[in-house]
């Protein structure tokens, strides 16, 4: 069954209007898929990945529908929203080094989260104790304060805390973008041993590092401006993507082989625009070579062939 | 910990010989000498008051060199003697004290504990109820910003003079001597509430402007957000982010002590409440040079213990500062 989010539109409430961080994304992320959401600083592509578990203002919620397994996840609803966060939509923070309260001992902080979701501790304890050895840490950091791990040991424990409960769906949010490559790899090969074992079901994976999603991603979601771009999978976006914003994207990723000292990048002309009062129709379109007339009003987010959705009026 | 309490202990006994120095010299740099001001009340024949004055100036062994005052005080300090009052002569030092010391503590401890206390208690509700704030925080500031002196004038001017409702001097009715009975004790009480309440106002505003902005900065920090992602409830997180809070409290209820007595010297002052700050204006009145190092001795010593007792305190209850000492 999966995720399903229906038009879904997100502002965030300012002292000068709203910022229209998320307008109607309409996609579904099905049963075991890691789908990379990806897109430049500002996109809005964690205003979608918080919004799925942790609506809290200035986030507004404006309207839309998540559906997680054919049931409806009430966003907009701080409240009701505590059933399913952590046991049902888990997330792992950008921060997440610096997610454990300093002076409480690791154990017993996960205890009081777990007493909190009516699970007991010692329970559950077996299984923490296997999670554990998976991700290559010892007991002992259960009897530890955080200060006492390095940073990397503290993030794989924010990783095991938040899929302790097989969540249905994981939001890893940007959780590479401060680790050097090595522990990189080793994050990423983590998050798809979670998917492979069953911690967890659905996985979206939040990053601005195209080579990381190649890497484990079984689709990717390019956004712009607050926009759904383009969402296919992995291979088909990285060999023949169609909307032109991705092309660009990927033309600008460092190729092996290529010596950058004679044929220079490709970057983007031109900036994101303010998403306070952005462009009608498509946000791209004054950075899009091939833009015309129609482009002024909003292209449907379309199939054009199986799990191939692309955003954009050349396409259709 | 050994350690941490060893190079802590070593900071304050040089604090405290650094302070015992400066407790001595600050008296005898005072113009005039003790002598004259003891001899002058006794209102004697020019001849006679010189006989005494400079008998008196043997006894005292002020005519000996400085020097040798300043090791002869440390010699008589290492005996527990803190010398003869010339103010209430011949009264040993000590005594003095000691008469007046319960006083202060009756003050001093009541005022700093329930204030902050309630200040913390107070200061974290802000945090989270708007209306509380909005009226609290101002309140707050103003307090903390009046001067223990001014909000013990205002008190005993409103409370004392015009509304009559307390008494604005001593420490008990003049008519009832000191001793175990509810009409003392009820009595006791009731000379001591402007006093308290002028130095709980002050201190409470302190501490609950501190533990608001504290708490307000724990809940924004990055284990409250993961904890409400992972739909922790709020009372989960106020917890963790009320304990977080408090540890620079104890740190500052160690930086405050110090101001804090020097705010009950004058609120004693103004009160005429017979702790040592009512002694030290009468030492420096009298140029008591005995009383008022004395005093000072005394309240120096409270404050470094005060401070030692919250550094043992606070690497008790803050594992950083535990863990970083063995971890040197």
């Amino acid at each position: 069954m999966g995720l399903r989010v229906e038009n879904l539109r997100v502002y965030y409430r300012t002292l000068s209007g709203y910022v229209r961080a998320l307008e109607g994304a309409t996609f579904a992320v099905s049963d075991g898929e890691i789908m990379g959401l990806a897109g430049e600083s500002g996109c809005g592509k964690t205003t979608l990945g918080h919004s799925l578990i942790y609506l809290k203002p200035p986030m507004t919620y404006m309207e839309g529908r998540v559906l997680l397994d054919g049931q409806e996840v009430p966003i907009w609803d701080m409240k009701r929203m505590s059933e399913f966060r952590f046991r049902r939509i888990s997330l792992i923070p950008q921060y997440a080094m610096n997610a454990l309260n300093p002076t409480r001992k690791i154990g017993r902080m996960i205890a009081d989260l777990l007493a909190a979701h009516g699970v007991d501790f010692r329970e559950i304890l077996p299984e923490l104790k296997r999670r554990l050895d998976l991700v290559q840490l010892s007991h002992e950091v259960l009897n530890m304060y955080p200060i006492e791990l390095s940073g990397g040991m503290r993030q794989r424990v924010v990783m095991v805390i938040s899929t302790l409960l097989n969540p249905a769906l994981l939001i890893a949010d940007e959780i590479t973008s401060a680790l050097d490559v090595s522990t990189q790899r080793a994050v990423c090969e983590m998050i798809v041993e979670f998917r492979n074992r069953g911690f967890v079901r659905s996985t979206i994976f939040i990053t601005h590092d195209m080579s990381i999603l190649y890497q484990i991603a079984d689709t990717i979601m390019v956004m712009y401006a607050g926009q759904l771009v383009e969402k296919a999978p992995t291979e088909v976006i990285l060999r023949s993507p169609h909307h032109p914003y991705t092309r660009m994207l990927i033309a600008s990723l460092p190729r092996v082989g290529v010596r950058h000292r004679q044929e220079r990048l490709q970057g983007i002309p031109g900036a994101p625009p303010r998403l306070l009062d952005p462009l009608p129709g498509c946000r791209f379109r004054d950075r899009c070579p091939v833009a015309f007339a129609r482009c002024a009003e909003v292209p449907p987010f379309v199939e054009i062939e199986p799990g191939h959705f692309v955003a954009c009026w050349q396409e259709i | 910990m050994g350690r941490y309490l060893g190079r802590k202990l070593a900071i304050y006994l040089l604090t405290f010989f650094f302070a015992v120095t400066i407790d001595w010299l600050i008296p005898r740099l005072m113009p005039g000498n003790p002598v004259d001001t003891m001899v002058a009340r006794m209102a004697l024949r020019a001849d006679v008051a010189e006989v005494l004055r400079s008998y008196y100036i043997r006894a005292f062994q002020l005519d000996l060199p400085l020097w040798q005052q300043y090791l002869n005080f440390w010699i008589a300090l290492s005996r527990g003697d803190l010398g003869i009052s010339t103010w209430l002569f011949p009264q040993p030092v000590i005594a003095i004290i000691y008469r007046a010391v319960p006083y202060d503590l009756l003050l001093l401890l009541p005022a700093i504990l329930l204030s902050w206390i309630a200040g913390n208690q107070a200061g974290a509700m802000a945090a989270r109820v708007r209306w509380l704030d909005n009226t609290l925080l101002p309140l707050s500031y103003i307090l903390t910003a009046t001067p223990y002196m001014w909000l013990a004038l205002l008190l005993a001017w409103a409370l004392g003079h015009v509304a009559g409702l307390f008494p604005i001097a001593g420490a008990y009715s003049f008519n009832i001597r000191p001793h175990l009975s509810w009409l003392f004790i009820r009595d006791l009480l009731w000379h001591w509430f402007l006093p308290f309440t002028s130095l709980f106002l002050v201190m409470f505003g302190g501490w609950a402007i501190g533990m608001r902005n504290m708490i307000i900065y724990e809940l924004e920090a990055d284990y409250s957000r993961y904890l409400e992602a992972l739909g922790a409830p709020q009372r989960l997180i106020r917890k963790y982010a009320f304990r977080n809070a408090m540890l620079p409290q104890i740190t500052g209820l160690a930086l405050q002590l110090g101001a804090i007595v020097a705010g009950t010297l004058a609120t004693e002052i103004v009160f005429a409440y017979p702790g040592t700050g009512y002694l030290i204006l009468q030492a420096v009145q009298n140029q008591d040079y005995f009383l008022l190092q004395g005093c000072f001795l005394f309240i120096i010593t409270g404050v470094l213990l005060a401070n030692f007792t919250i550094d043992i305190i606070y690497a008790l209850v803050d594992p950083r500062t535990r863990l970083g000492m063995t971890g040197e």
